[in-house]
């Protein structure tokens, strides 16, 4: 189990992540929504330990995340960053198997070998196991990076998965694929936070949503109780009609049409 | 292929061309005497008849310099490797990012200071003192290019380049200006020591050498496994739970180590950390473990054969090392910014 308790973040003067309380069981998609600036990054940058809090606690299986050494919390939890530079060609499967890195010390056991085979079989990047990481297109990449990232915790219970914007600037079939993925992931037991754009995805997908603005958690609850007009509104500031889709009986939502008064002047062509 | 049998052909390759440069000069010595004379050196067969001419050309002449081009190239090789892990970026090179010419400015200002100051020195203490001086200076380039190219955690290539080329300029013109201010003793000394090649070398100098080799050759490979995490990019790496911050450290110190004293005892070799690391990702793939080894016998076997090189074309007279492996590494260089011109430039 993931539990934040009263987790404020400050950088300067700015104050990032303000006193923000929730918890992520085994089992669950948890989405995080808000516009740019509302702290999202920031709060999974306190997830992932990479950055402390400046006040509150975060703990991880009943252990506070300061305790974990940073090879313990590399078996117990993964990211997937939104973006993966990477300038020297390594081959596909090499890549993925850096993600056994925290497992084994100078060679890889067969059971490393066979949870890499596994996770680039799942994700569906077997074919490119040679392929030169350089060569292969920004979505192929981001599948062996997926890859990647569940190879170092897939043998871990109750692992802890973050996807900071994992599918932004991906094709609609890769989109369906990741998040049904997460969905089989969390039903193997992992916990999955994910930060999303698409609001539609996270009602498809999310078993709760927790939607951020200025830093604070404003509406936290199933897509089906808090994904209304109102609140996208209030976190979005956009007017949006939110359906249920009858087939599904998950919400839709459509934001509308936003219409641009533009002064007689500014419609006057150029003229040189 | 097996990783074994890498080693032993490229193990092979440096031996082969050792003994054909010891067996190169003015005075001709073939081949299976310089192995005989080899042979008898480690002790066993001690009864061998060897020629006793050509034995103490080989032991006093040619043995220091070739060895210490092994080890120069070795150092160059390894180096380069490493430090373009850190910096992530196949175009990261001592000689081009100024670590080279931080380390030839220590080098100058330690001449000038020595010849005025402490002219008593014994040898040996006097190519320690340089080396460590090297050292330091080629420590201070990098971490300043490092800082510099680092943009919000991740380095950035256009401005690791920049940097290189005004810690270049900045070291270049301070170099001048301690020749422009250095006395008749002093510029005599630091001249003869910009000239520097593979030339000068003696048994003082390899022992002073050896330590500033090995320390890194044998403690780099450790580093290897993180090193490949790198290319993700350090958060990235940490969050694999290695020890990131510890092995940035000390890759540093161990690569800023061996181009120093390479520095220190022959000058600035251009473009054999670019060529040798290039060479051999072409050969074994990128993955470190790999790579680090293989290029510091890359390294070693390439520097030798271009001191062969130069010593063959214009003899008796001989060219600057620096210009043959210039001359093959530049179009290397622009091989790799035509080829990955896209890729890299990120």
């Amino acid at each position: 189990m993931l539990t934040v308790e009263n987790v404020t973040y400050k950088t300067g003067k700015h104050t990032l992540v303000k006193d923000i309380s929730f918890m992520v069981h085994p089992g669950e998609i948890m989405v995080i929504l808000g516009a740019n600036g509302a702290g999202k990054s920031s709060l999974m940058r306190l997830l992932s330990a990479e950055k402390k809090p400046s006040a509150g606690s975060i703990s991880l299986s009943g252990k506070a995340m300061n305790n974990y050494t940073a090879k313990e919390l590399a078996i117990k939890r993964a990211i997937l960053n939104q973006q993966n530079i990477v300038n020297l060609d390594f081959s596909a499967t090499e890549i993925v198997q850096m993600g056994r890195y925290p497992h084994y010390n100078s060679k890889p056991t067969t059971h490393d070998l066979d949870i890499i085979n596994e996770v680039m079989g799942i994700t569906g990047t077997t074919h490119m196991t040679d392929r030169s990481f350089l060569s292969l297109s920004g979505g192929e990449q981001q599948r062996v990076h997926l890859a990647r990232v569940l190879a170092q915790i897939w043998d871990t219970p109750e692992a802890l998965l973050l996807l900071d914007e994992p599918v932004s600037g991906m094709d609609i079939l890769y989109q369906q694929q990741t998040l049904s993925l997460a969905h089989m992931l969390a039903k193997k037991g992992f916990m999955v936070v994910a930060i999303l754009h698409d609001i539609n995805l996270a009602a498809q997908y999310a078993d709760n949503i927790m939607m951020l603005k200025n830093g604070r958690k404003w509406y936290h609850g199933a897509p089906a109780d808090i994904l209304s007009t109102k609140s996208i509104y209030d976190v979005f500031e956009t007017e949006a009609d939110v359906f249920t889709n009858p087939n599904t009986l998950k919400q839709l939502i459509m934001p509308k049409v936003i219409t641009h008064h533009l002064s007689e002047q500014k419609l006057k062509p150029f003229t040189l | 292929m097996k990783n074994g049998l890498i080693y032993i052909l490229l193990g092979a390759g440096v031996f082969l061309t050792a003994a054909l440069s010891l067996s190169m000069g003015a005075m001709k010595i073939p081949v299976q005497d310089v192995l005989l004379i080899l042979v008898k050196k480690t002790g066993l067969f001690r009864n061998t008849p060897v020629d006793e001419q050509y034995d103490t050309v080989l032991t006093i002449v040619r043995m220091p310099r070739v060895i210490m081009g092994l080890l120069v190239g070795a150092a160059l090789g390894i180096s380069g490797a490493a430090i373009q892990g850190i910096f992530r970026n196949p175009l990261a090179e001592p000689g081009l990012i100024g670590i080279s010419s931080g380390a030839s400015l220590f080098a100058v200002l330690i001449i000038a200071a020595e010849t005025a100051f402490l002219a008593g020195l014994s040898n040996l203490l006097g190519y320690y003192l340089l080396a460590f001086g090297s050292f330091a200076g080629a420590g201070i380039a990098t971490l300043v290019v490092y800082q510099i190219s680092r943009n919000g955690g991740k380095p950035n290539v256009a401005t690791m380049l920049l940097a290189g080329i005004a810690v270049n300029a900045l070291a270049g013109a301070l170099t001048g200006l301690v020749t422009y201010m250095a006395n008749d003793q002093q510029l005599r000394n630091i001249t003869f020591w910009l000239l520097g090649s593979l030339g000068g070398a003696t048994w003082q100098i390899v022992l002073c050498l050896v330590p500033f080799v090995f320390i890194p050759l044998i403690l780099l490979p450790f580093m290897a496994k993180t090193l490949n995490a790198f290319a993700l990019g350090e958060t990235q790496a940490q969050q694999l739970g290695l020890p990131v911050g510890r092995v940035k450290r000390w890759v540093v110190v161990f690569a800023t180590m061996a181009v120093g004293a390479s520095v220190a005892v022959s000058g600035i070799i251009s473009f054999v950390g670019l060529l040798v690391p290039h060479m051999t990702r072409l050969i074994f793939g990128v993955d470190n473990r790999r790579v680090l080894p293989a290029s510091a016998l890359l390294g070693a076997l390439i520097l030798t054969l271009a001191d062969m090189i130069a010593r063959k074309v214009v003899a008796p007279v001989e060219l600057p090392i620096g210009v043959i492996t210039a001359l093959l590494g530049t179009p290397v260089f622009l091989y790799i910014l035509i080829k990955d011109k896209k890729k890299i430039a990120r």
